[in-house]
């Protein structure tokens, strides 16, 4: 369907432009209050690992880099495949490129799913082999104590992101809906874009995960 | 006409009434499917004060406990001295200050009075993101249904502060409390990026930001820290969530964890929040001590910015909260300096009211009695925080009832006290009715002489030794305890009869002018109640908040 359905702007905002600018600046608070919700994972991993460098050295090296690289990978395509469903959506004019748009926002769910899926590899490893946090650790491959630490840090951070992975997938889904009915062009795209920028951040933040949990 | 110079250039406020926000729709799904600014504010407000009677019964329960010690100098047990066993009276106290916390002080004034008054000050007709803030609204009442279910299945008896290693391993339903406070954090965040983008791109022509209220600067303020520090909260609650479930031992000593980290995550959040706390009361006495002196403020830029300056600061004394705590001496001695420095904006404000009084045309109606009750309990609470932020001084107060009296006269004193003036001041624009000036004003009286008979005393006992959280205490403290109850029933006798005459107002009360106190600000040039979309038109802004007419050129008169 090659048509588009014109945005209304909503009753309280005097025209599109203040309201995509509210939009906007909503999301990037939003987006604020994400990092923030992370730090204070980072701080356990900083203070964790200064009280055992040793033990930390150790089970980081028991992960499985080549999987986390290639996760990196797939999550790095899928932020240009968003990039390039929001430029689709600026130069829709009449509707010529809803089914680009989606295309392109179908392939970024596809890349998700791929990450998930390798993330279900790993996990049932380590549940296989007792990596576990805390009182439910039982492997016997690491000489250090405390390792148990370790695993409750990687499992805090990485399940926390990938229950973020899953709720993008469900955005990004919603929006791609939305684009196949034509309702993102040229003078209304704030969705694709909010969805964009909310995806960006799952990326950037396994940009960081993986050199910190896989890499030192 | 008296009233035509007020802030907006295009004044309705003796228009023929219209259909306003109250009557504009009917029947229950109009109220709670609404996206109105307007609706939602009443919303909070009746269930805000619910919760706030709520938590009240709970700190009577706890002042009915101790009333009397249980046991004489001798032993022996006294007769009626002991009430509730001591498990129960750690439940009690602490739903008492999870209720007043999470429930009560923190949405108070930002969304009951901030949700309506903010639009309507702006010149706007809604907030940024009318239907986030409905579902802040939903968000809050899940929290309270899932905090008040905790309560009840198994109780909850850590402190509102959860502190590790206990709170991970003792019975009850502390993960049910947790989540719930991380479901409340979410409500929470969702009204201060709603304020932020709604005071950044909604504001009328005209309206700079040198023009706005200070209200919206406070309430501004407060949204930031609601954004920056309510994530980390979520993500500590999380944890603690997790080592219970998981055992993960992050906070576990046993296992190798750090609880000294818990209390560090938990007071990045928790000092800030006490400014989200006490910067809207602020804000309010602002708007109160300007429109009841009548009186251009002392000092805007100052207030202001102050708002800003606490906001700012507040993110770097949480270490005041654990000097014994076992963290480093250099990192006491800098938290405590920085703690001082953060009493200089509270300060500045202080001073700025007291001197905008000076001179003023000040009329003692109902909300400036509270404004004035603030200016006095606040500065006790506040320059009792300073000792506390004395490295020296806070090892022998810490965790006693001078510790609690100072946050009671900050929290209740400033913060409750500031949101029963704003609730006074706004009352005729919400619902379009007066209430009983001779009621209010013995309300007001009570509820300051309850509050100072109940929390005086504890400043003494506290400076002798009584520490915090006790259910039991030595003879020598007694007569210290039976005043503070004594002071409860007066301030519970005052609460209800506010409640009565409020109720009252909202049926029989007479109909309420457009601007009753002759304030200047933008709500007060509408119709009360205002019409569903606030304002007939856009008005454009002409000059600022409180530009009042000297005396003498005939344009301050009352309407």
């Amino acid at each position: 369907m090659s048509t588009i359905v014109k945005h209304h702007v909503a009753h309280h905002f005097y025209d599109r432009h203040q309201e995509s600018a509210s939009a906007k600046m909503g999301i990037w608070l939003f987006l604020v209050t994400e990092v923030l919700l992370f730090s204070g994972l980072f701080v356990a991993y900083t203070v964790i690992k200064a009280l055992n460098p040793e033990m930390w050295k150790e089970a980081s090296a028991t992960l499985n880099t080549t999987l986390g690289a290639v996760n990196t990978v797939v999550l790095i395509a899928s932020s240009l495949t968003v990039a390039l469903a929001v430029r689709a959506a600026q130069t829709n004019q009449h509707g010529e490129k809803n089914k680009q748009i989606a295309g392109l926002l179908f392939v970024t769910i596809l890349f998700a799913g791929t990450f998930l899926v390798v993330k279900y590899f790993e996990y049932s490893h380590k549940f296989h082999e007792g990596m576990l946090p805390g009182t439910h650790y039982a492997f016997d491959g690491i000489a250090s104590n405390n390792a148990h630490l370790f695993f409750g840090v990687y499992f805090l951070m990485t399940g926390l992101h990938g229950i973020h992975v899953v709720l993008g997938m469900g955005l990004l889904t919603w929006v791609m809906i939305r684009s196949l009915k034509g309702h993102f062009y040229k003078d209304y795209y704030t969705p694709v874009e909010v969805g964009g920028l909310y995806w960006h951040l799952v990326d950037l933040i396994w940009i960081y995960l993986f050199p910190l949990l896989y890499l030192v | 006409m008296s009233l035509t110079t007020t802030q907006a250039t295009v004044d309705h406020a003796n228009d023929p009434p219209e259909t306003n926000y109250l009557r504009a729709k009917s029947g229950l799904r109009s109220w709670l499917l609404t996206v109105d600014h307007k609706r939602i504010g009443v919303m909070y407000l009746f269930t805000v004060f619910a919760a706030f009677l709520l938590g009240g019964f709970f700190a009577s329960m706890v002042r009915w406990e101790l009333f009397s010690p249980n046991y004489d100098e001798l032993g022996v047990a006294i007769e009626g001295g002991k009430i509730f066993e001591g498990d129960t009276y750690n439940r009690l106290f602490t739903l008492h200050g999870l209720v007043m916390v999470f429930l009560v002080i923190i949405p108070g004034i930002p969304a009951a009075l901030g949700n309506f008054v903010l639009p309507l000050q702006l010149g706007a007709k809604d907030v940024a993101f009318p239907k986030l803030n409905l579902a802040s609204y939903y968000i809050y009442i899940v929290g309270t249904v899932m905090a008040l279910w905790a309560a009840i299945a198994g109780g909850v008896d850590t402190g509102w502060t959860f502190y590790t290693p206990y709170s991970s391993g003792v019975d009850g339903s502390v993960v049910m409390m947790v989540m719930a406070a991380f479901v409340l954090g979410f409500s929470s965040i969702f009204t201060g990026m709603n304020f932020i983008v709604t005071v950044h791109k909604m504001r009328a022509p005209g309206m700079t930001w040198e023009r706005m209220p200070l209200f919206i600067w406070a309430i501004y303020a407060t949204a930031i820290i609601q954004v920056m520090a309510t994530p980390v909260l979520a993500i500590t609650l999380l944890l603690l969530a997790m080592e219970r479930v998981l055992g993960v031992g992050i906070f576990d000593p046993a296992l190798g964890g750090d609880p000294v980290l818990f209390q560090h995550f938990f007071w990045f959040y928790s000092h800030p929040a006490v400014y989200i706390m006490i910067l809207p009361g602020m804000g309010v006495m602002s708007e109160l001590v300007t429109t009841f002196a009548r009186k251009q403020i002392f000092g805007y830029r100052a207030v202001a910015i102050s708002s800003l300056a606490i906001a700012v600061i507040s993110f770097l004394v949480w270490g005041h909260h654990m000097f014994v705590s076992g963290q480093s001496v250099y990192a006491g001695v800098i938290f405590s300096a920085l703690t001082f420095l953060v009493a200089v904006p509270s300060a500045i404000k202080v001073i700025n009211w007291t001197t905008t009084l000076y001179k003023g045309s000040i009329s003692l109606d109902t909300p400036m009695l509270y404004a004035l009750a603030f200016l006095v309990l606040f500065t006790i609470g506040g320059l009792t925080g300073l000792f506390l932020g004395a490295l020296g001084i806070d090892v022998h107060l810490h965790d006693t009832y001078f510790v609690v009296a100072h946050f009671h006269y900050v929290m209740m004193g400033g913060t409750i006290i500031a949101f029963f003036g704003g609730v006074h001041y706004w009352w005729p624009k919400m619902f379009g009715r007066m209430y009983s000036a001779f009621w209010s004003k013995v309300t007001a009286w009570l509820v300051f002489i309850g509050f100072n008979v109940t929390f005086f005393p504890q400043f003494i006992m506290g400076s002798r030794g009584m520490p915090r959280r006790y259910h039991d205490y030595l003879p020598e403290f007694a007569e210290f305890h039976r005043w503070s109850s004594y002071g409860v029933v007066i301030l519970g006798v005052g609460i209800l009869i506010m409640v009565v005459y409020l109720l009252h107002s909202l049926f029989k009360g007479a109909p309420a002018p457009g601007n009753p106190w002759g304030a200047r600000t933008l709500e007060w040039s509408v119709q009360s109640p205002p019409i569903e979309h606030n304002f007939h038109e856009i008005p454009t802004v002409v000059e600022g908040p409180y530009d009042y007419p000297l005396a003498g050129d005939g344009g301050a008169t009352k309407a």
